[in-house]
């Protein structure tokens, strides 16, 4: 549905800063009506991505695909005409205070030329679908954060989209709201087939409504995929974000990272490296998350009087389908505080990274 | 002294005036400024039609509009003025230094609040599949209208006090009025009672406009 490929943004230098590139040769596919995630650090080029899908921002090279148009070799009234078939939700909602909700919901249908009669009944039912069916005549003024984002949800979905673009739709706004934001997206994607791409620095909001997602760092892809994969991969990047792994520094012994997911057995660790191995195990860290509807976490376990039977009982077990591996006290990855906050001056783990496969799906 | 009963129609007619020159030089100031604003504004580098050498030819328009002295630019645009109006004497004639004087006045305000509107709306619009056109139209000049309304008040207020110089160059009115009777036969009451009259004009149209500017505000 959405296709990117090997495209790069330039901005060209200005008197007050030097030429930035802002994405490094991105190629993306998201599928239709697949809920896909891009998360990074900030300045890494997750704005800049979603707002090349719509042309917003026009790549310097390379190209945008969508719904099987190639916007980069449109007009500039293709693209305008593309565009109504491509929803935008920001930050900072974007509405208009010189509207009421209704009409800042009848705008893109105005400039649609749709009848006047036809555009009633249209604001009201997605003022009804959004949660919104008593608030026709409130000015934005009047409305809450959560609030505002519905309408300008209702109003993104005016013109009949496949495609919804989020660009931190949830990022001003309290917990609560938010959680009735992604639910209403979750929602309105399942009930029009829509395909949605969402751009977030927070990770709660990857696992609650995202089917995939990728990783960006310094304008390009560094790992990514449907996150039930990404999860099952213990060298992932991205899974160390979504679930980060237990902090173990400080204790001795050997620890051993154990990534339980649905599709891991059930047991078998615990139950080789006590019962089998006579080893004492406890348990020093511990975090398990729901993401994309399934249950998934990471165990950090300290093992002791591992008489060299140790590893070769892991080789074992990691061919019995298990996710273990050792993990070294104070292992750098980025802990659970990575969630929730930008942090534009944590250096993501370079030597990870650069393993990463360079995704394309 | 007591030819008040003589002098008050006088002083009405030229308050009439006043308001004449005033109102059409408004009317025709709105008519170039605000387009003239949104140019100003759109040709601007990174805004919604980038345009580098019409913006400089603009601005430096502007700026030399808006740094002649009105006195000045009363006498420059003489000639104009005579080949619109057929002459250079009387109200009607001081409508066009008038117009010429508001427009580059009116248009740096038109720009000034038009730059006020967040971009983001801009793009939220665009993104909707909006003509540029479009988006002038349905989002730049409605979401800045209470500081558009209130521009054309200072302007108004502006135009009112260069009405009033234009009368020492014979352009009719209070201004007139004032030199004529007040200034030029010693009579300061006249000259008060036409300040009084300035100042109660201006007063009400700003009230006026404060408050329309409020209604649409919080409308
Ligand atoms: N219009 C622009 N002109 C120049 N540089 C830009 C422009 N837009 C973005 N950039 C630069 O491109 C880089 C990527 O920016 P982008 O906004 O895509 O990052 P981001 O990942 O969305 O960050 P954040 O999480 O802070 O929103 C940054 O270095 C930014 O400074
Ligand atoms: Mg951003």
């Amino acid at each position: 549905m959405i296709e990117l490929s090997d495209v790069r943004k330039v901005f060209p230098a200005r008197r007050t800063a030097g030429e930035v590139v802002a994405l490094d040769g991105v190629s993306l596919s998201v599928a239709r009506g697949e809920f896909a995630g891009v998360v990074g650090p900030s300045g890494s080029g997750k704005s800049t991505l979603a707002r090349l899908v719509n042309l917003l921002e026009r790549p310097t090279s390379g190209t945008v695909t969508v719904d099987g148009r190639v916007l980069t070799d449109l007009d500039a009234a293709g693209v305008r005409e593309a565009r109504r078939s491509i929803g935008m939700i920001f930050q900072h909602f974007n509405l208009l205070d010189s509207r009421t909700a209704a009409g800042n919901v009848e705008h893109p249908l105005e400039l649609a030329g749709v009848g006047r009669t036809e555009r009633r009944r249209r604001v009201a039912d997605l003022l009804d679908l959004v949660g919104l069916a008593d608030r026709h005549a409130s000015r934005p003024a009047q409305l809450s954060g959560g609030q505002k984002q519905r309408v300008a949800i209702a109003r993104a979905l005016a013109a009949r989209p496949s495609v919804l673009l989020c660009d931190e739709a949830t990022s001003a706004l309290d917990p609560a709201s938010t959680t009735g934001v992604l639910e209403l997206l979750r929602q309105v994607r399942a009930e029009l087939g829509l395909t949605v791409l969402l751009i977030t620095h927070e990770m709660s909001v990857v696992r609650a409504v995202c089917d995939s997602a990728v990783l960006m760092s310094e304008g390009r892809v560094v790992d990514g995929g449907p996150l039930a994969e990404v999860l099952a991969r213990p060298d992932s990047a991205l899974a160390a974000q979504l679930v980060p792994a237990p902090a173990g520094s400080g204790v001795g012994g050997d620890l051993v990272l154990v990534t339980v997911t649905d599709a891991t057995p059930h047991g078998a660790v615990l139950q080789t490296l006590t019962a089998e191995l006579g080893l004492s195990v406890e348990v020093v860290g511990g975090s398990v998350e729901t993401v994309a509807g399934r249950r998934f976490g990471r165990l950090l376990l300290r093992v002791e009087g591992d008489d060299g039977r140790l590893d070769p009982a892991l080789a074992r077990l990691r061919a019995g389908g298990a996710l273990v591996e050792r993990a070294a006290a104070g292992d750098p990855r980025p802990q659970s505080d990575a969630d929730d906050t930008p942090r534009p001056d944590r250096e993501p783990d370079v030597q990870r990274l650069a393993d990463a496969p360079d995704v394309q799906r | 002294m007591n030819d008040w009963s003589r002098i008050a129609p006088q002083l009405l007619d030229a308050t009439g005036e006043t308001l004449y020159m005033v109102g059409v030089a408004t009317a025709l100031t709105v008519l170039l400024g605000v387009p003239l604003g949104v140019l100003l504004t759109i040709t601007a580098p990174g805004a919604l039609a980038p345009h580098p050498l019409v913006n400089r030819v603009l601005g430096l328009v502007v700026n030399l509009g808006r740094s002649l002295p009105f006195i000045i630019l009363l006498v420059l645009v003489a000639p104009v003025t005579r080949g619109i109006v057929g002459t250079t004497i009387g109200s009607t004639a001081t409508i066009v230094p008038l117009t010429i004087g508001a427009v580059p006045f009116l248009a740096r305000l038109v720009e000034t609040s038009l730059r006020e509107v967040a971009h983001g709306k801009v793009e939220a619009t665009l993104a909707m599949g909006a003509r540029r056109r479009d988006v002038v139209r349905t989002v730049l000049l409605p979401e800045a209208l209470p500081s558009l309304v209130a521009g054309v008040t200072v302007t108004v207020v502006a135009l009112i006090s260069y009405s009033a110089m234009a009368g020492a160059i014979g352009g009719g009115g209070l201004g007139d009025f004032a030199i004529r009777y007040g200034y030029q036969q010693f009579r300061t009451d006249i000259t008060l009672a036409t300040v009084v009259l300035l100042l109660v004009v201006v007063q009400l149209l700003q009230w006026a406009g404060d408050r329309w500017a409020r209604r649409l505000a919080t409308s």
